[in-house]
This record gives structure tokens, C-alpha cells and sequence, in this order.
């Protein structure tokens, strides 16, 4: 385990990647009400990198993650991906909030594509429909490429929305809580396809969950967030051996990193 | 893992199935306690008219109203002066609608999509909104003159405000997500108008449609009966004027039927274009 950003908290084989995601000294204030919400946060993910990020409700999660985004701009600091600083969203960013928000007036099929069509118009989308269908079958969709989302389990509409997020081929994938609404057994095999779906696109992702196992199973590295303002307290390198399995999460070593992790929020995240 | 129970030694219960008990009221088939409630309505009105507890002048019986409705439905169905006074208020009716749907819709619009029209255009329109519309028919008629004119001015004018206020409450039902959602796709503002705020706010907009529809009908017959002309509203008026108590019961009637025409063409015109939504319980009476 190493506290603070001076060397690279990622395990040894993804430390001498390419850099796709680096923020330096990102702060924000919202001047009218006053609120210092986040406080220099530095972070750099190298390709291929899962960097899962735990903190309370209110610690800055979501301003971090809108500016991230390109949503939001900081009041100081950088942000830059793949060599290119973020002032707007951008195309090569992939997003996932809590809720599928899917829209039930569109088909699967018509959700996944829905990114394409606002960019490139509807005859792009339409071309994309083969690449959907594909997408559809990588999270076992197979078959509901039609199906409106009323007909759809809480789940299986979570899988529409990892679809829709890589419909675009992101270099990045920011996730906001992407299972939390989710029931326990749901989400442990969501974890479990995400992972398979990181792997298979060589993805670069970033997450944030209230779930400190969550976190542990699909991270390469935890870092521990505290509000008011929010900053990047200590960070946990996770050296569980990839691929992960949910067996791992009855071992003694699994047991320990969330310990520890639990120990770190219990200091500092809940004043 | 598992492990052999004792065998339990009491005696086999008996088994326990059971239905959940419902009062006898909530039983009845709509059909049957529709019919049940409209006898027990004629037999009150009977009995009040038969105790003479009210004036007769002013209260016929059920036997005459009903005589009364089948003379104004012959009237209808062969065509005669009720007909073509019909005809005069559907007019109104229709294309006062039309009018409230199209400027209400674009008010809308403005109100709920952009800032000007929030801060600028709403608090008139709320101001507007509070007065008694109908007050305004006089005005309509001075400035409209006596014809149709001034009726569809008034019914459009009474109808307008529940579709702005249905169009603009639309406008803002996009949920926070979504719209995080969209600005990453990097939709433009027309993008997100049309394929999110729209759709999103189509319940809504709908709502407001179903209270026009019945408003707009209002607006016309206070139209007739403040403005003249030769629609259902001065047909009332005249025979209310001549104490016929049960010709106005049966205009009446047939004005309802006129209204519930409106709401189910907007309930069906729902149904058609926002499939995915839940319904409500005004709206499943029409299946």
C-alpha cells in the first residue's frame, strides 16, 4: 500500500503503460455557495487500469466525476486524455450513472445506438446496428435487441446501458455507482461482466461505489475519498490475481484489503 | 450439508387454503353498479317529484326528461335545426382546440425551454391564468363580433393554459441522469428538445390536452350563451328562458356527449403515441 500520488499506486504491470486519463491539481469551488468541494486531486490511469474509487455520500464523487467528464469545468488544475485536455464531453469518454436511464420509447437496440445517432445522425446509427447487435450478445442480450425497456429486468437494462456506454468505443469508461440499484446477486454478476467486458476491450475505466467489495473484486487500485473538501486520502493497490472470481471474495487476503480499506474510511471520511 | 428433521408426530393439518375476504359493494361489475347507482338516482328523483317536494315547473320528471331526450335525439338523427346548432358548436369546439393545441403548445415552448420565456412570459401568463377567463367573453364579442368568431376565441382562450402549463411542466420532467446523459453524447439544444424533452414530457403534455378538451367545450357554450349566434349554447339559453326544464336537462346531455367525444379522441391519440406509459384510471374507463 502506498498513501498519496508521488509514485504510481497502479501494480507494477500497468505502471509503464501509456498514460490515457492524468488530472493534476484538479480543485473545485462553487463561489456562490461556498462550497469547497474538491481540493487538488491528482490521479493517472494508464491503459488498461481500474481504478475504483470509495467514499461517503457529499465527499465530491460525482463534481469529480462531471468534471471528468468534460461536464464541468475545474476551478483549478488539469485534466487530460489521451493527450488531449478535456474543456467539453467528449466522444472518447464512456459514461454510466446508477440508473440504466435508458428511453422507453426506443427498442434495446435503438438505446444502444442512440449516442451515433445524436453525433452522426440517424443513417450512422442505422449502419451501427450490426455492431449494436454484437454488443448486445457480448453481455447476453442476445434476442431482446427489440424488446422496449418496460420488458426488461433491472439488470439486463443495466447491460443495455454498458452497451449503449460502448457503442462509441470509449477509451475510457467512467462509472457512477453503475450497479448500486442493482440487488446483491444481480450485481456480483455484473461485476463479473464488466470485468470480462474491460478485459475483452482492453478498456480503461474508472469507478465509484459505495462498495468497499466491489471495489476490491474489480480494481486494480482503491483509493479512499473524504468530503468537505473532497481529496484523495490514502490509495490501496489490489494484487488479487486477474481474472478475478467471486470465490475470492470468501479468501483471507480479500478479507484483509477490505479491512483495511474499511479502516482508512473509518479515520477519515465520516467527520 | 443437509440434515433429517425429527418427522414431526402431530397429525397431518388440514390444509390451509383460503381466499381474502371482499365486501359485497366492490364485487359488482362495473356494468351492473353503474346501472345500479343511475336506478337509485331516478328513483330519488321520482320520489322528489312525485312528493312534490320541488316545484314541477322546475323539476320535470324522469319519464318527461327522457320523452324530451329521444325528441332531441330525432331531432339530431334526422338533421333538424339541433343538428345543424350542433354542428355549429362542434365547429367552435374543434377549431378553438386546434387553435389552444397549436399556441399552447409554442407558449409552451417558450415558457419551459427557455429562460427569456420563463422569467419574462410566465409570470403574465400565471397573472392571465388567475382571472376568470369567461369574464373575458364580452370582449371576445365587441371585438369578434356575434358570429363564430368570438366563440372560438373564448373556448381557445379558456383551454390554452392547462397545455402551456402541461407542455412546460414537460419541458422540465426529463430526469437529471438523462440529461447528464445527453450532454455527454454532446447533443446540441434541438437534439435534446426533441429526443428527450419531448418524449419525456409527453404525459404531461397529454395531461393538459384531456383538461382542454373538456375545458374547451366550456368556452364555447359560455361563448353562446354570453355572445348569441345560433350554436347548442342558445338552444339552452332559449329553453331555459321558457322554463322547458327538461329540454335543457336533455341539451345537456347530448353537450356531454360532445365533451366525452373530445377526451377520448385525446385519450386515443395518447394511447397511439405514448405506448410505453402507465395509464391512468380516468383513462381505463374508455377500454
Amino acid at each position: 500500500m502506498s498513501t498519496g500520488t508521488a509514485q504510481s499506486p497502479l501494480p507494477a504491470g500497468l505502471q509503464d503503460r501509456p498514460v490515457v486519463y492524468e488530472l493534476r491539481g484538479v480543485s473545485k469551488t462553487y463561489k456562490r455557495r461556498n462550497v469547497h468541494a474538491l481540493e487538488k486531486i491528482d490521479l493517472r490511469l494508464t491503459e488498461g487500469a481500474f481504478w475504483g474509487i470509495i467514499g461517503s455520500s457529499g465527499c465530491g464523487k460525482s463534481t469529480l466525476l462531471k468534471i471528468m467528464s468534460g461536464l464541468l469545468s475545474p476551478s483549478e488544475g488539469s485534466v487530460v486524455l489521451s493527450g488531449k485536455p478535456v474543456t467539453g464531453p467528449r466522444r472518447d469518454i464512456g459514461m454510466m450513472f446508477q440508473q440504466p436511464t435508458l428511453f422507453p420509447w426506443r427498442t434495446s437496440i435503438e438505446n444502444v445506438v442512440l449516442p451515433i445517432e445524436i453525433r452522426d445522425g440517424k443513417e450512422a446509427a442505422a449502419a451501427k446496428h450490426a455492431a449494436a447487435r454484437a454488443l448486445l450478445e457480448l453481455v447476453g442480450l442476445k434476442g431482446f435487441e427489440q424488446v422496449y425497456p418496460n420488458e426488461l429486468s433491472g439488470g439486463m437494462a443495466q447491460r443495455v446501458a454498458i452497451c449503449r456506454m460502448l457503442i462509441t468505443e470509449p477509451t475510457v469508461l467512467l462509472l457512477d455507482e453503475p450497479f448500486s440499484a442493482l440487488d446483491e446477486l444481480s450485481r456480483d454478476f455484473m461485476d463479473m461482466e464488466l470485468q470480462r467486458i474491460c478485459k475483452e476491450l482492453n478498456a480503461t475505466a474508472f469507478l465509484v461505489t459505495h462498495s468497499i467489495p466491489e471495489a476490491v473484486i474489480l480494481s486494480d487500485v482503491v483509493s479512499v475519498m473524504s468530503p468537505r473538501p473532497g481529496r484523495i486520502g490514502a490509495t490501496v493497490t489490489i494484487d488479487l490475481p486477474r481474472p478475478r472470481t467471486l470465490d475470492m471474495m470468501t479468501e483471507p487476503h480479500f478479507g484483509a484489503l477490505v479491512r483495511q480499506i474499511r479502516g482508512l474510511l473509518d479515520k477519515g471520511a465520516f467527520l | 450439508m443437509t440434515s433429517e428433521l425429527p418427522a414431526v408426530t402431530t397429525s397431518v393439518a388440514p390444509q390451509t387454503v383460503w381466499t381474502e375476504e371482499v365486501h359485497w359493494l366492490d364485487r359488482i361489475p362495473r356494468s351492473v353498479a353503474m346501472l345500479l347507482l343511475l336506478g337509485v338516482f331516478v328513483g330519488v328523483w321520482q320520489a322528489v317529484y312525485t312528493l312534490r317536494l320541488i316545484s314541477p315547473i322546475i323539476m320535470p320528471s324522469p319519464l318527461e326528461t327522457v320523452i324530451d331526450i329521444v325528441t332531441v335525439a330525432i331531432n339530431l338523427l334526422t338533421g333538424d335545426y339541433m343538428l345543424r346548432a350542433l354542428w355549429i358548436t362542434t365547429q367552435e369546439v374543434l377549431v378553438g382546440f386546434i387553435i389552444a393545441v397549436v399556441l399552447g403548445f409554442l407558449l409552451g415552448l417558450l415558457v419551459g425551454e427557455t429562460a427569456f420565456g420563463e422569467r419574462a412570459v410566465m409570470p403574465y401568463l400565471v397573472g392571465i391564468n388567475a382571472a376568470p377567463k369567461v369574464a373575458f367573453a364580452p370582449l371576445f364579442v365587441s371585438w369578434l363580433g356575434f358570429g363564430i368568431a368570438s366563440k372560438i376565441a373564448l373556448s381557445a382562450f379558456v383551454a390554452i393554459f392547462p397545455i402551456i402549463v402541461g407542455t412546460a411542466a414537460g419541458i422540465h420532467a426529463a430526469d437529471q441522469n438523462a440529461r447528464m446523459l445527453f450532454r455527454t453524447m454532446g447533443a446540441t439544444r434541438w437534439q435534446t428538445l426533441t429526443k428527450l424533452k419531448l418524449p419525456y414530457g409527453m404525459p404531461h403534455f397529454f395531461g393538459g390536452l384531456k383538461n382542454a378538451a373538456v375545458l374547451v367545450v366550456v368556452g364555447a357554450v359560455v361563448g353562446e350563451f354570453l355572445g348569441g349566434g345560433k350554436g347548442f349554447g342558445e338552444l339552452i339559453r332559449m329553453a331555459a328562458s321558457m322554463i322547458n326544464t327538461p329540454r335543457v336537462f336533455a341539451l345537456i346531455l347530448f353537450l356531454s356527449l360532445l365533451g366525452l367525444g373530445m377526451f377520448w379522441a385525446v385519450i386515443h391519440a395518447q394511447r397511439k403515441l405514448i405506448f410505453w406509459h402507465r395509464e391512468t384510471v380516468a383513462d381505463e374507463m374508455f377500454e
